[in-house]
């Protein structure tokens, strides 16, 4: 080369995962359409590994160009936007869901001249009950994410780090548990998947929310992993700081969730 | 060379066809991928549409047939009218020009190729990413083909609901290929996201030293803007179109009135993305005008500041407006009065740059090269689309013009003829730039002028349609409307033509066209950092980061 870069930030070198990304992409739709007409739902699946595939490998080579220092202090600063607009298009997302949840709960149809709509009996949830305590769960999972903040942040510990990711996740874990158990107990209680107004808002609305507590403990769980590697400096953890973020939006969605849906909304 | 040397390196490029266009991570070639897909994708789209103003020449149906569609008229009663081929048509020209058309082009293409270039940046972010939205693209236009050959509706292919996927005729549609449409639209709505997510960062993050906000070119701004309204709008989309395909497969009923839903939630839920998105398409074509009328007037742009807090207030007023797609749904008179008055504030912001840019030509030295050309054309189109906007913008008024060929007329002036026309003016102005080849200077008047004048015959008479009476989305239509139908034909034959001549006339420059030495071919009044760079620029530039004199033209600013 004439001339080596002179400035911070990171110049990549061709990659294979986009384009892998997109026909696994383009597999998986194509499959689950197939599989919701009833054909097959062996392509979606297959795209659906692809795309695992090609997370994994996309992200452990990010993780290994933060290794060999090419993420400089202002790629950190641009990674750092990256994620939060990611967080905001995902708050967006939820903004449709909170939409419909609302205008169903404000303006029901049934109210409509001319509507032909009853509101079916809907067997009432306890909202001070298990969603209360899973909103507990919740926000003290957030707290031990924060306190394995504090802990690489000001005193560099990684014990506490590692400790307070763990208890994070096995509170996300719990939560999971306990709303799976309680899908099932409603279910089991006359609710329908689907089938009418308020069954659709709630499972899509908690069912996303659940997924993303999915994906934010995995997100977490490899944080952990990472820890124990010693990846993570005080100064140096974007990943890290990504996990507790989206963590923490995942709660916020969840308040939102607890206080409309189940203690305004049943 | 001395810039050459300071911003490139001018080494052979190593890499091989497979490495440099599948598994891109420079922005300029993904940008040129854009192009080129975008560019292909719309030969299908104007395809269509060529074939539907066919059909609407003359009135009855002579073309789709059920028989089997043709490309020569039918004696009468030779043909049944097959309304769904129709149907499927105008939802395909619509989808594949919002999703897959204008936004790549505008937003990938130009934002890509340029907005680094113009604030000094080495490349993108997220390089790497920034080709997953390229390939996301791909992917989510192979989508929308599929499924407009897919089983649909009527038992025939392909799905005929209009591109808003209106409930319910979109969750009553059979076949898979409503389910390939949605999902088209998500994969493209995820592309779309990641690459503003990519231009925001690389907007916030990597301008050239010295360059704060306010001293930022204005096509870099209104590509930064553009993609806040993106970031905003379109998860809120892929959530409308998530309750549509859990409403058509898994016994949903958001939309369904028989379980509580409200068809009219999803209309709220879609134009709540549908509106900023309008934006999004004519907001980064108002930036490359602003560069080509300042570089023909010879004038630096009337107004920097006023123009990039005009492109900002449209942004935002963008998200508050969407309800006036269905003054006639049945809201409250309130609530149509709001968006009737929200809707005409839209006009001041864009006054403010129709006017600027008015006032940049005001005792400039114009010189009517091609891009300067399609630059006039997209002021005064746009200007007659942004007044019939205000027209329609009134509640009342709605009530007559509601779904005639006068809303036809008037999203295709800002659209067809706004967007479009900008992109010329984009292709033409930085032609030279990208390829290091310069156009004929003929061809690119006679595209204009055909272009032009085929674009006004096919649209201008619309509006009388629509004033007649005439409703949008049909096959066929009364002897009453024959005449302005024939002529609107024979303009889009003319577009048609002008189009076709286009893709020769680039197909000619890139073999033979006069090679272009100099690093700016127009004159010192493109004086945006791109035009310090070789033309076309080497794969890496600014390895050395510019320096503040080299751009800054207004250092006491």
């Amino acid at each position: 080369m004439a001339h080596a870069k002179d400035h911070d930030y990171h110049i990549l070198s061709p990659s294979i995962w986009p384009l892998v990304a997109s026909v696994g992409a383009f597999v998986m739709l194509f499959g689950a359409v197939l599989w919701m007409h009833g054909v097959t739902p062996w392509m979606f699946w297959i795209g659906f590994v692809a795309i695992l595939y090609v997370m994994f490998a996309w992200w452990a080579e990010v993780v290994k160009e933060s290794s060999i220092g090419d993420h400089t202090p202002v790629v950190r600063i641009g990674l750092r936007y990256g994620f939060i607009l990611f967080i905001m298009s995902e708050v967006m997302f939820f903004a449709a869901w909170f939409w419909s949840f609302f205008k169903h709960a404000i303006y029901p149809m049934d109210e409509y001249f001319g509507s032909e709509y009853i509101s079916p009996d809907i067997y009432p949830v306890d909202a001070l009950g298990l969603p209360l305590i899973n909103t507990l769960v919740l926000l003290l999972s957030g707290c031990a994410v924060t306190w394995a903040h504090h802990a690489l942040v000001h005193e560099n510990n990684r014990k506490d780090l590692i400790n307070g990711l763990a208890i994070a996740i096995a509170l996300g874990v719990f939560f999971t548990g306990l709303q799976a158990y309680e899908y099932a107990h409603l279910l089991h209680e006359g609710w329908e998947f689907g089938g009418d107004k308020f069954y659709s808002n709630f499972f899509m609305a908690t069912g996303f929310h659940g997924l993303h507590v999915i994906i934010g403990t995995i997100f977490l769980a490899v944080c952990l992993f990472r820890a124990m590697k010693g990846h993570f400096t005080p100064e140096k953890h974007v990943g890290f700081e990504a996990a507790a973020w989206y963590w923490h939006f995942v709660d916020v969605v969840w308040l939102f969730l607890f206080f409309a849906v189940y203690l305004w909304g049943i | 060379m001395a810039d050459a040397a300071i911003h490139g390196h001018e080494h052979e490029d190593e890499r091989g066809f497979f490495t440099r266009w599948f598994m891109s991570t420079n922005h300029k070639d993904i940008g040129i991928l854009y192009l080129i897909t975008s560019a292909l994708v719309g030969f299908i789209s104007v395809a269509f549409t060529v074939y539907m103003r066919l059909e609407l020449m003359d009135p009855g149906v002579q073309y789709m047939c059920m028989e089997g569609a043709r490309l020569f008229a039918a004696a009468p009663g030779e043909c049944t009218p097959n309304g769904h081929l129709w149907n499927v048509l105008i939802t395909g020209h619509g989808i594949l020009m919002m999703f897959f058309v204008v936004i790549p082009a505008l937003f990938g293409g130009f934002g890509n190729y340029f907005m680094p270039l113009q604030i000094g940046a080495p490349d993108m972010a997220f390089p790497r990413m920034n080709n997953l939205s390229f390939w996301m693209y791909v992917a989510g236009t192979s989508l929308a083909v599929c499924s407009v050959l897919a089983p649909g509706g009527n038992g025939q292919l392909g799905s005929g609901v209009g591109w808003v996927l209106y409930p319910p005729l979109s969750t009553n549609e059979q076949g898979w290929s409503m389910d390939l449409a949605i999902f088209a639209v998500h994969v493209s709505g995820a592309s779309s996201i990641l690459g503003a997510i990519n231009m925001i960062t690389t907007f916030l993050n990597m301008r050239a030293p010295g360059m704060t906000l306010f001293k930022v070119p204005l096509f870099s701004w209104s590509i930064f803007v553009t993609s806040w309204l993106i970031l905003l709008s379109l998860p809120v989309l892929a959530g409308a179109i998530t309750m549509l395909l859990m409403d058509r497969n898994f016994g949903f009923t958001f939309f369904d009135p028989a379980g509580g839903g409200d068809p009219v939630l999803y209309q709220h839920i879609l134009w709540f993305f549908g509106h900023p998105e309008v934006y999004i398409i004519i907001l980064p074509g108002f930036g490359i005008i602003s560069h080509v009328i300042a570089t023909f007037s010879r004038k630096p742009v009337f107004g920097y500041l006023p123009m990039v807090w005009a492109i900002i207030a449209i942004g935002v007023l963008g998200f508050v407006v969407w309800a006036h797609h269905m003054y006639t749904v049945g809201m409250s008179l309130n609530q149509q009065a709001y968006f009737m008055l929200a809707t005409m504030v839209i006009a001041v912001p864009t006054g403010v740059k129709v006017f600027s840019w008015i006032a940049t030509m005001w005792g400039g030295s114009i010189e009517f090269k091609t891009p300067m050309l399609w630059a006039f054309g997209f002021l005064f189109l746009f200007t007659v689309g942004g007044v019939t906007g205000v027209v329609l913008s009134q509640a009342a008024v709605d009530r007559a013009y509601h779904d005639t060929y006068y809303v036809v007329a008037h999203f295709h002036y800002v659209m067809s003829l706004g967007a479009v026309f900008a992109i010329f003016a984009g292709i033409y102005f930085y032609l030279p730039k990208m390829t290091g080849k310069m156009y004929p200077e003929w061809a690119g008047k006679v595209h204009f002028w055909t272009m032009f004048i085929g674009a006004n015959v096919t649209f201008f008479p619309q509006h009388f349609l629509g004033r007649q009476g005439m409703p949008r989305r049909y096959i066929d239509y009364p002897e009453a409307y024959a005449l302005w139908n024939a002529v609107s034909t024979w303009g889009a034959f003319l577009s048609f033509a002008s189009f076709l001549f286009f893709f020769g006339v680039m197909a000619y420059t890139l073999r033979n066209g006069a090679r272009v030495t100099e690093p700016n071919p127009w004159n010192e009044y493109a004086d945006t950092l791109e035009w310090t760079l070789p033309s076309p620029p080497p794969e890496h530039t600014f390895e050395i980061l510019p320096k503040q004199e080299e751009w800054d033209k207004s250092p006491a600013h």
